[in-house]
Formats: structure tokens, C-alpha cells, sequence
């Protein structure tokens, strides 16, 4: 895994070329300790951080294919690569180096930009392609690894991550007031929207070809699903599992490809325990497995780990994630994922890639994407029940089964059902709203925006990002399952934006690791796809047939563990917290400055955490996006531009 | 002690639940619920205002959105349980409730 910097502009010559990537590269060192190339000619140049993982010896980028007047940068994994690499050496291919870089530009020669549809894996790569001056920018149809691109007066610039944009003299971090609303609300930013105002992400599955002065930008993948009408019609279940298991334990198996040791996070879940049992079968000399511990039991699944570890028999290590350690490595955890955030979830992932790295390992394998593909999030019951609900609004009985959901939120099953019921909107529920699923979260994630400042709230008057993620849907949204949007809304848009981002790739390139997601394989995806809503979500029973394939990998402790998400404690890590940037990023004159947050809601904010007194979704989601807010302004010097600036709304990409 | 039971109520939400943002309160008779200032959580920080605050208290069946979920419908719930703040409040608690 790797960082990539680039830019095509005609005003710039070699010389002043190579220091741009340098600075760039330099920005995103941490993505790539092992080794940095840069390579620049009139008006193109490419950089590249390198974190060595296959082709060791020679697999340095940028790499060329002078016979073709090919240059790449690349980053990622082609799982694929050795049947890719036999199918061009029949077409005639000859191969110097034992890196899949080099099957990527073999690739391009054989199929031009269609070449990304060949690839099993996840990457983000730019290719210049010398005789017909032409820029290729591809990004894994997933979304895994990240890129990010802006325009300069003449040209543009591209890299892994935004901070390597700012390197460039004509960019400057400023706030795109819409993409914070949408994080307030969806939790991301909607592709190719970022946090910085000009400054825009290549959508997973998409490629951009920049020629002649324009980009142009095109899906090559697209998520579907069957109609509502065929969505039952499958094979027996039975029959449905083995494909399951098969299509799996191949997906695990070619994301152990590597010429470094690959290791597996095992957070004492279902996922995770799957992933690393295959793995365990593939690697006979032993696996290791890496894993966080918290101090607070809420959080705490040491045990499940435990029993998973003795099961396997694995090399384990594990670190204990205090809350203070969350408020320590909190600033840096925001530096990584370049835009505030509502949960402190990425810092414990923070911690345990350092744990790989200080192990020696560079590679890991994680249970991630399993909860999108096979329906395993609490949203999913939710919306069944809630669908269930609305269509006899006035039934207690009904709504006892609200009191089946979050068995681990203690404050949530203290309430009573009809309050529980009025709080998920059941009467008012259009059962034909496209976001019906995720309404409650949309709403209770909203709420937080009362921290948001007059400006800002100037600024964005009028503005709805849920309605701006409602009118994006693909045409045939409607005519797919409820099971299958709600999927579909996670798959999409949280998994890439947040997920795969924040919690994903931005914590484990913080210390050079490579996170590999065998639930992410598009074989996979689709097979998922197609199999039918009762198969995944029975009855309330969440990834019931990924549970049916794969119950003899594991204790039955683990295989009939009911979904408990990833967590960590919000504003508590920081109630204890004596961390000095804590008071200074949220003094009134640095909320006032920064001018995104109400100061005095801000004050009295501090002052309910300090009485120990926050509680509730809003609190701490209130309390987590404003401090990172705070941090991001501070860290990536943001212009504050809110009292002059006219809303941006719409898409500014034509 | 000029507050009336109303007065103290919103108040209350608006310095616990809108952290001083008077101009997001909502009119007496609107439900905190859709206008999302109370959220399935945070009712029970209502529930603790009405026990320590307003000395009233407030079993399980009681947290119903019919007792609940209006300015209205908690000084009608506070008026029906209790004598009334001003007589069975706690004056330590009001005081630094306020």
C-alpha cells in the first residue's frame, strides 16, 4: 500500500515539476515508509510514497512501460494478479519485474481504460499515457483505497490524500459549508464533494480520463440489485451458503497474496472471526492476529477474542485503548482523516495499527464490509421493525418489538416502547420515502447542527443534504427490496465516505498498514447482491446466511453472537482528558475564529461534559464534530470564508 | 418564584437540550420529539429534571410521549402528580438547576 501525487499541467516544466511532487509525497510520507520515486517531463509528472508488499526488489514507482510511452503510479493490490499476468503472457506480454504494477500497464496496453474491469482488488492509480497525451485517474470499485483531485489555474493536481494538494501554490484549505452539513447528517461528505471547498474525491468505481484540458468522470462498476418482484428467488439455502463459502474462503485466500507476512484483526465478532478462521486454514505455520482491548467493559469484547484466539490457535496481540489514549491520539487521528467527525471510532483503530507495525507486520486482513453485504447493521432491523410498525401505528404490541433493538445501549432499554415508537416516527412514516431506513439516524445525527454558528446556519438556509443524497439515487432504486436500499444507502455512501475512510484505510496508512477486506470482493458483493432478503436479515436474526456458512469455522459462542458494532466512548474519553489542545481549540476566540460553531452553545457544551452530565446521540456527536471541527480548522489552516461566501449548492463537476 | 411551572420547563430545555439557543425552542404545545430537541436518550435527563428539579416523580410507565413530549404536556404531568414546584421542589436543586 502506498500514497500516489500527481499533476498534468502544461504550465509547469520538469524542474519546478519534481519539487511540487516532492513536497507532495513528503505530505503523505506516512502512507509509504519504504521508498518515494518521482518522475516529471513537460507539463505531467507522477509521485509515488511506496510501502513495499509484493515485488519487493523491484517493484519501484513511478513505473514505465517505454515500449508503450506508459508511466503509473500506483496504489493498492491486484488480488488477481497472477492470473492476470498468465492471460497476458498468452497474449504475448512479456514481464520484467514480479510486481502487479507492472500487470496493470500490460493491462492498459490489452484494454485501454476498460482495463480496471479486469482487476480483483483495491486501488487508485493515474496513468499517463504518453502518445495520446492522456491521463488515466482509476479508483477500486468499492472504495477503499482514496483520491483526491482539484483544479489549478491551468491543469489539475491529484493525490491520496487532500493534504498533498495544498502543496500546490494556487490551493488553499477553505470550507465547503454543504459537505459539512452533509457530515452532520450523513456522517460524510457525498463524492465527489469534500469537507474543502474545490477539492473533490474520484467516486469509488469510477475512472476519470483527462484530455486535451477537460476531465471527464464515468462509473465503470455499479452496485444493483434484482427487483423487488425476483428478490426471493434463490437457491435453497443451503445451496446458497456453500456459494457463499466458497466465493468467501477464494476472496480471503487470493488477500493473502503477499511477499510479506499478512496478519488478521479480530475484534471477538462474527466478521472478523471468519475472515481470520480462513486465513488460519490457508497459513498452516501459524497466523497472527491483532486485536484492541478497552478499559470500559461497555466496550470491551477481550473475552470473545480470547475464546476466538484459543480456537485458532493464533499469535496474538493486543492493545488496551484508555480513554485518555483516545483524547492523546485524537489530534492525529483528525490530521489522517482530514475532516471533522461525529464518533471518536477511528482512534482505537489508530492504536492497534500501531500495534501491527510495532509487530512487524504491514498487511492485515479485517471482517469489514460484512455488516453492508450481508445486512449484519442494527439500521436493517430497525427498518423492518419500523416498517412493521407504521402499518398499524396504533399497536402497542407492535411496538414491544423496538425493545428487541440495541441490547447493548443501556439508556436506550430503559425507555418504553411507545416512547420508542414516537421517537422512530412511526406515525409519520412515509413507508414510500426512499430514506425511510435511515431517516432516524439522518434526524437524530441533524440534531447536532444546533452547534452550528449564525453564519453557518445563514449560510446553509434552505440547504437539505438528505435531500441531496435522495435526488443522486440510481433510477432503479425503487424498484429494489427495503432490505436492498437500506443496503444499498450503507454499501454506497457510508462504507466508502466513513467506514473504509475514517475508520479504514486513514488509520492504518497513519502507521503503514494495509487493511484487506475479503467481505469487499466484488464476486462477493454480487453474489450477496442477488441473494434474497429473507436469506440475510430472518426475521430479526442479522447475516443469517453467512452465519449458516460459516457456523463450523467457529465456537458457537461467536457464530450466535447477536451483532454488537464497533464502539468507543465519545466525550467520555475526553471528560478525564487534561490534553491542552482540548481547552485551546475550544476557547470562544478559537471557536470565533474559525467561525463554523456557536460559541456560547460551545461553552455550555464543556460545561455539561465537565459536570459529567452528556449524554445522549446529540451530546456527544455535538460534542466529537465540534472539537474535530476545531482541530481540522486549526490543522489544515482554513480560511474562514463563511461571512462572505454565497452558497455553493448543486454540483459544481459538469 | 414568579416562574411559572411553563417557564421553568422551557428553561430547562433550552439550557440543557439547546445549550442557550432560545431562538431553536419550540412553542409549548409542539412536540420535542419532531422538532428533534429531545432524542430517545436525552428524554431521561427530562425524567431527572422532573424528579430532582420540580419533585415530582416519575415511574416507568410514566415516560410516555403523552406525558412527555410537549412543554404543555410536562406542566400538565408535573400539575396532576405533584403539589407543584413551588411548594415540593427542592430549593438546592432548583437553584442550581437554574
Amino acid at each position: 500500500m502506498c500514497g500516489i501525487a500527481g499533476y498534468r499541467d502544461d504550465a509547469l516544466g520538469a524542474p519546478e515539476g519534481l519539487a511540487l511532487l516532492v513536497a507532495m509525497t513528503r505530505a503523505i510520507a506516512h502512507r509509504g515508509p519504504d521508498a518515494a520515486g518521482h518522475w516529471a517531463e513537460a507539463g505531467i509528472g507522477l509521485g509515488h510514497r511506496r510501502l513495499s508488499i509484493v515485488g519487493l526488489a523491484d517493484g519501484q514507482q513511478p513505473m514505465a512501460d517505454p515500449e508503450a510511452g506508459l508511466m503509473l503510479s500506483y496504489n493498492g493490490e491486484v488480488f488477481n494478479f497472477p492470473e492476470l499476468r498468465a492471460e497476458l503472457e498468452q497474449r504475448g506480454h512479456r514481464f520484467r519485474t514480479h510486481s502487479d504494477t507492472e500487470v496493470i500497464l500490460k493491462l492498459y496496453r490489452e484494454y485501454g481504460a476498460d482495463c480496471v474491469s479486469h482487476i480483483n482488488g483495491d486501488f487508485a492509480f493515474a496513468l499517463w499515457d504518453r502518445p495520446n497525451r492522456r491521463l488515466l485517474l482509476a479508483r477500486d470499485r468499492m472504495g477503499v483505497r482514496p483520491l483526491y483531485w482539484a483544479r489549478t489555474g491551468t491543469g489539475i493536481v491529484f493525490a491520496s490524500e487532500a493534504k498533498a494538494l495544498f502543496c500546490h501554490p494556487q490551493l488553499s484549505a477553505e470550507l465547503d459549508p454543504p459537505a459539512l452539513d452533509q457530515i452532520f447528517t450523513l456522517w460524510s461528505p457525498l463524492a465527489p464533494r469534500t469537507i474543502f471547498k474545490g477539492i473533490f474525491e474520484l467516486p469509488p468505481a469510477h475512472l476519470m480520463l483527462f484530455q486535451g484540458g477537460k476531465p471527464q468522470i464515468r462509473p465503470y462498476w455499479q452496485l444493483d440489485y434484482p427487483d423487488e418482484a425476483d428478490a426471493s428467488q434463490t437457491g435453497s439455502a443451503q445451496s446458497v451458503a456453500e456459494e457463499v463459502l466458497d466465493l468467501l474462503t477464494d476472496a480471503t485466500r487470493i488477500r493473502l497474496r503477499a511477499d510479506v507476512p499478512v496478519g488478521s484483526y479480530l475484534s471477538g465478532g462474527l466478521d472478523s472471526a471468519i475472515v481470520a478462521a480462513l486465513a488460519a486454514r490457508e497459513k498452516p505455520d501459524g497466523l497472527s492476529t491483532f486485536s484492541v482491548a478497552f478499559e470500559s467493559a461497555e466496550y470491551d469484547e477481550s473475552a470473545y477474542q480470547h475464546e476466538m484466539v484459543s480456537a485458532l490457535g493464533t499469535e496474538h496481540a493486543q492493545v488496551l485503548c484508555r480513554n485518555a489514549d483516545i483524547a492523546d491520539v485524537f489530534p492525529d487521528v483528525v490530521r489522517m482523516v482530514e475532516r471533522p467527525v461525529l464518533r471518536t471510532a477511528p482512534a482505537p483503530l489508530h492504536l492497534l495499527s500501531a500495534l501491527v507495525r510495532a509487530k512487524g507486520y504491514k498487511v492485515v486482513l479485517t471482517g469489514e464490509g460484512a455488516d453492508e453485504v450481508f445486512a449484519g447493521y442494527d439500521i436493517f432491523k430497525e427498518a423492518k421493525v419500523r416498517r412493521f410498525c407504521a402499518r398499524d401505528p396504533k399497536s402497542q404490541g407492535r411496538a414491544l418489538l423496538f425493545k428487541r433493538l440495541y441490547p447493548y445501549l443501556p439508556e436506550f432499554q430503559k425507555q418504553n416502547a411507545s416512547y420508542l415508537a414516537a421517537y422512530f416516527g412511526v406515525e409519520a412514516a412515509r413507508l414510500d420515502d426512499p430514506l425511510f431506513s435511515h431517516r432516524p439516524r439522518f434526524r437524530s445525527t441533524s440534531a447536532a447542527k444546533l452547534f452550528f454558528s449564525a453564519d453557518l446556519k445563514a449560510t446553509l438556509a434552505g440547504y437539505d443534504a438528505a435531500e441531496e443524497l435522495a435526488a443522486q439515487l440510481p433510477a432503479r432504486f425503487g424498484h429494489w427490496h427495503p432490505l436492498h436500499q437500506a443496503q444499498f444507502l450503507e454499501t454506497r455512501y457510508l462504507l466508502p465516505g466513513y467506514i473504509l475512510s475514517a475508520q479504514g484505510d486513514r488509520m492504518a496508512m497513519a502507521h503503514g498498514v494495509e487493511g484487506r477486506f475479503p467481505f469487499l470482493d466484488h464476486r462477493l458483493v454480487e453474489l450477496a447482491a442477488g441473494i434474497s432478503p429473507a436469506l440475510k436479515l430472518r426475521g430479526l436474526e442479522e447475516k443469517h446466511i453467512l452465519r449458516r456458512a460459516t457456523a463450523h469455522l467457529m465456537p458457537k459462542t461467536i457464530g450466535r453472537r447477536t451483532k454488537q458494532p464497533y464502539r468507543a466512548p465519545d466525550s467520555a474519553a475526553f471528560a478525564a482528558s487534561d490534553a491542552p489542545y482540548d481547552a485551546a481549540a475550544l476557547s470562544r476566540r478559537a471557536v470565533a475564529q474559525a467561525g463554523m460553531f456557536n460559541p456560547d452553545a460551545v461553552q455550555k457544551l464543556q460545561a455539561k461534559l465537565a459536570a459529567g452530565k452528556l449524554s445522549g446521540f446529540r451530546d456527544n456527536a455535538g460534542f466529537v464534530g465540534v472539537l474535530s471541527g476545531q482541530l481540522w480548522h486549526g490543522q489544515f489552516s482554513v480560511t474562514n470564508t463563511l461571512d462572505q461566501s454565497q452558497p455553493t449548492y448543486g454540483r459544481e463537476l459538469t | 418564584m414568579d416562574m411559572t411551572a411553563h417557564d421553568r420547563i422551557r428553561a430547562f430545555i433550552i439550557e440543557n437540550f439547546l445549550f442557550g439557543d432560545a431562538d431553536s425552542m419550540v412553542e409549548n404545545s409542539a412536540s420535542l420529539i419532531d422538532n428533534e430537541i429531545i432524542d430517545s436518550t436525552a428524554v431521561l435527563e427530562l425524567v431527572a429534571f422532573i424528579e430532582e428539579s420540580l419533585a415530582v416523580p416519575v415511574a416507568d410507565s410514566d415516560i410516555v410521549p403523552a406525558n412527555l413530549d410537549s412543554v404543555d404536556a410536562i406542566a400538565r404531568f408535573v400539575a396532576e402528580r405533584g403539589a407543584g414546584p413551588a411548594t415540593r421542589g427542592n430549593p438546592e436543586c432548583v437553584s442550581r438547576a437554574f
